[in-house]
C-alpha cells in the first residue's frame, strides 16, 4: 500500500494547495483532482476558455545520438510510426510496442531542434509508466545512443479556445505554429519549449520549462483573468468526450494499435517494410482485421453512467465485451464510455446493451470523438 | 414539528407526522462533487436499515445511500431523478430522495441529532 509519504510531488504542489485543490494519489503523485471549482466546471471552462494544467508527472526524455538519423532508427524498432521522416520541430503521436504487438505505453515523439542546433529524438511518456519504459527503451537500444532523463523540467499544458490568444501575451514565437509541432522559446525571459498539442481536443500548448523556473511561469500565465487551474477529473472527461485512450485502462500490454482503433499510427513506409516490434501480428491485423475492437458508446435513452468494467451485451444476450473509461461528460451533458467489443459489433449504430449494477440500459456505437475537435487546422479527430 | 437526524454515512432524516424525508447532507454532497444521476427504488419497496437504498453517481465515482432507518418507500423524489444536481443546490430541501413510513421508531434513537453530526463532520475532515 501507498502512503501519502511516498507520493512524489511536482514544483506545483503549494500552488495547488493555494489554489483550494482536493489531491489525491496520481500514479505516484500526489495531484490535484479538481480546486473549488469542481470537476464539472472545470470542465465546461476548458472548452469555453483556457484551462492550465500541471502534468509535470509525466516523463521527458530524448534519445541523443551522433546524427538524428541513428536516433530515430533505434526508436523505430519498437514504434510503427515514420519517426526518420518526421520534419524538425513537428511531432506525432505514437505507441511503443512490445514483441506481441501489445502497447508497453503511448507516448510523444519530437523531432527537437535544441537551442545549440542539435537534433535529437524528444519524447513524453506517461507517469505510471515512465521507469518501466524507460528500462524498455534503454534495452532496446544500441551501444551508440543515450537515453538521457531529464528530472529538471515541469510541464505545464495550456489548453482551451483561448490558448493562444493567452499564450501571445509572453511568447510571440508561438502564435501561429502548426498543430504537432514545437519550438525552443522564451516565456517572457524563460528559456522553455512550447508544443502545440494536448489531451483535451481543444487548441493549446504544452510548455516546458526548468523546475526553478516553472512557479514563475505559472503565475504569470495565472495572472490572467481567463486562465484557470484545472484539475485530473476534469482532464479524464475531456480527454474522454475527445476520444483519447488513456494507458492502463483503455489500452495495456495486451491490446495492438489496431484494436484500439490507432492504426492511424502505423506508418504506410511501415506497414510494407515492418521491422518493429510485435509487426508480425500487427500487419496480421491490419489485413483481416482485429479480433476486437476500441468504440465510442452512447446511450440510447435514459442511462446510468457506465464505469470502467461495466460489460457490453449484444441484442441476443451473449456478451460482446466491457467498457474500458466511461462516465459523464459535462459537454455533452450525459454519459459516455468507450470499450472493446467483438468486431461483428463494432460498426457504427449497432445496438449494444450495457450492465450497470445489474440493469441493462440500451447503447449504441458512435463515432469519436463525442465532442467536436477543435485542435488547431484541425483535420482529422485520430491525433493526439 | 421536524426533527433531523443524520446517519454516519451522511444520509439525513426529517421526521414530520411519522413520515420520514431522506437525502444526503451537505457534506457528502460536497464531498461527492457535482451529482448527475441518481436511482431511487420503487414506492412501496420495503427497506431494512442499513440497506443500499439508492444509487448517487457524481462525475467522479458512483456511491450509495443507505437505508438510515427501516420502513416502506411511500414517494421518490421525480423531480430529483430529472434533475440530480438538485442534491448539489438543495440537499436538505428540494434535493430529497425519497420518504418512508417509519417502521420502528426506535431505529431514530441510534442516528445523531445536528449538533453531534457537526461535531462528527469536523472530525472526519
Amino acid at each position: 500500500m501507498t502512503t501519502k509519504n511516498d507520493l512524489l510531488k511536482t514544483v506545483f504542489f503549494d500552488l495547488h494547495l493555494k489554489k483550494g485543490a482536493k489531491m489525491v494519489p496520481f500514479s505516484g503523485y500526489e495531484l490535484p483532482i479538481n480546486y473549488e471549482m469542481g470537476i464539472k466546471d472545470e470542465h465546461l471552462y476548458c472548452r469555453s476558455k483556457v484551462g492550465l494544467f500541471d502534468v509535470s508527472h509525466m516523463g521527458q526524455a530524448e534519445l541523443v545520438a551522433e546524427s538524428y538519423d541513428d536516433a530515430a532508427r533505434a526508436i523505430e524498432a519498437i514504434v510503427p510510426g515514420d519517426v526518420l521522416k518526421l520534419q524538425p520541430e513537428r511531432m506525432r503521436y505514437s505507441c511503443l510496442l512490445n514483441k506481441n504487438g501489445g502497447i508497453e505505453d503511448d507516448l510523444m515523439i519530437t523531432h527537437r531542434v535544441k537551442a545549440d542546433g542539435s537534433h535529437v529524438v524528444g519524447l513524453v511518456v506517461n507517469a505510471a509508466r515512465k521507469q518501466h519504459d524507460y528500462r524498455y527503451i534503454q534495452s532496446h537500444l544500441p551501444e551508440n545512443i543515450d537515453l538521457k532523463i531529464d528530472e529538471e523540467r515541469a510541464l505545464l499544458a495550456l489548453q482551451g479556445p483561448d490558448a493562444e490568444k493567452v499564450i501571445a501575451i509572453w511568447c510571440g514565437e508561438a502564435v501561429g505554429i502548426p498543430y504537432m509541432s514545437e519550438i525552443e522559446t522564451t516565456f517572457f525571459d524563460v528559456p522553455c519549449r512550447v508544443s502545440r498539442c494536448g489531451y483535451t481536443g481543444e487548441d493549446g500548448f504544452e510548455i516546458s520549462v526548468p523546475n526553478d523556473q516553472a512557479l514563475r511561469v505559472a503565475e504569470m500565465l495565472l495572472s490572467h483573468d481567463d486562465v484557470k487551474l484545472i484539475g485530473l477529473g476534469a482532464r479524464d472527461s475531456l480527454r474522454l468526450e475527445a476520444g483519447f485512450c488513456l494507458y492502463g485502462h483503455d489500452i495495456d500490454e495486451t491490446t495492438s494499435p489496431v484494436e484500439a482503433d490507432l492504426s492511424w499510427v502505423i506508418n504506410k513506409r511501415r506497414r510494407k517494410a515492418g521491422g518493429f516490434s510485435g509487426a508480425e501480428r500487427i500487419l496480421t491485423e491490419l489485413e483481416d482485421g482485429p479480433a476486437k475492437r476500441r468504440v465510442g458508446l452512447l446511450p440510447s435513452g435514459t442511462a446510468a453512467p457506465a464505469r470502467e468494467g461495466a460489460l457490453l451485451f449484444a441484442e441476443d444476450g451473449s456478451q460482446i465485451g466491457v467498457v474500458t473509461s466511461g462516465g459523464f461528460g459535462p459537454t455533452i451533458g450525459g454519459p459516455l464510455a468507450m470499450g472493446y467489443v467483438l468486431s461483428a459489433y463494432a460498426s457504427l449504430g449497432t445496438k449494444i446493451d450495457v450492465e450497470v449494477r445489474g440493469k441493462k440500459y440500451p447503447w449504441h456505437v458512435t463515432e469519436m470523438p463525442f465532442t467536436p475537435y477543435r485542435t488547431y487546422n484541425a483535420k482529422q479527430p485520430t491525433q493526439h | 414539528m421536524s426533527k433531523t437526524y443524520y446517519s454516519n454515512s451522511h444520509e439525513y432524516v426529517r421526521v414530520e407526522d411519522g413520515v420520514a424525508t431522506v437525502g444526503i447532507t451537505s457534506f457528502a454532497q460536497s464531498q461527492l462533487g457535482d451529482i448527475v444521476f441518481v436511482e431511487i427504488p420503487e414506492t412501496g419497496t420495503a427497506l431494512n436499515k442499513g440497506d443500499e437504498a439508492a444509487v448517487v453517481e457524481s462525475v467522479k465515482a458512483a456511491s450509495e445511500l443507505y437505508a438510515p432507518l427501516s420502513g416502506e418507500l411511500t414517494a421518490a423524489n421525480d423531480a430529483l431523478v430529472a434533475n440530480p444536481a438538485l442534491a448539489n443546490e438543495d440537499p436538505e430541501g428540494e434535493g430529497w430522495f425519497f420518504k418512508l413510513s417509519i417502521k420502528d421508531e426506535g431505529d431514530l434513537a441510534e442516528l445523531m441529532d445536528q449538533s453531534q453530526y457537526e461535531a462528527f463532520v469536523k472530525e472526519s475532515e
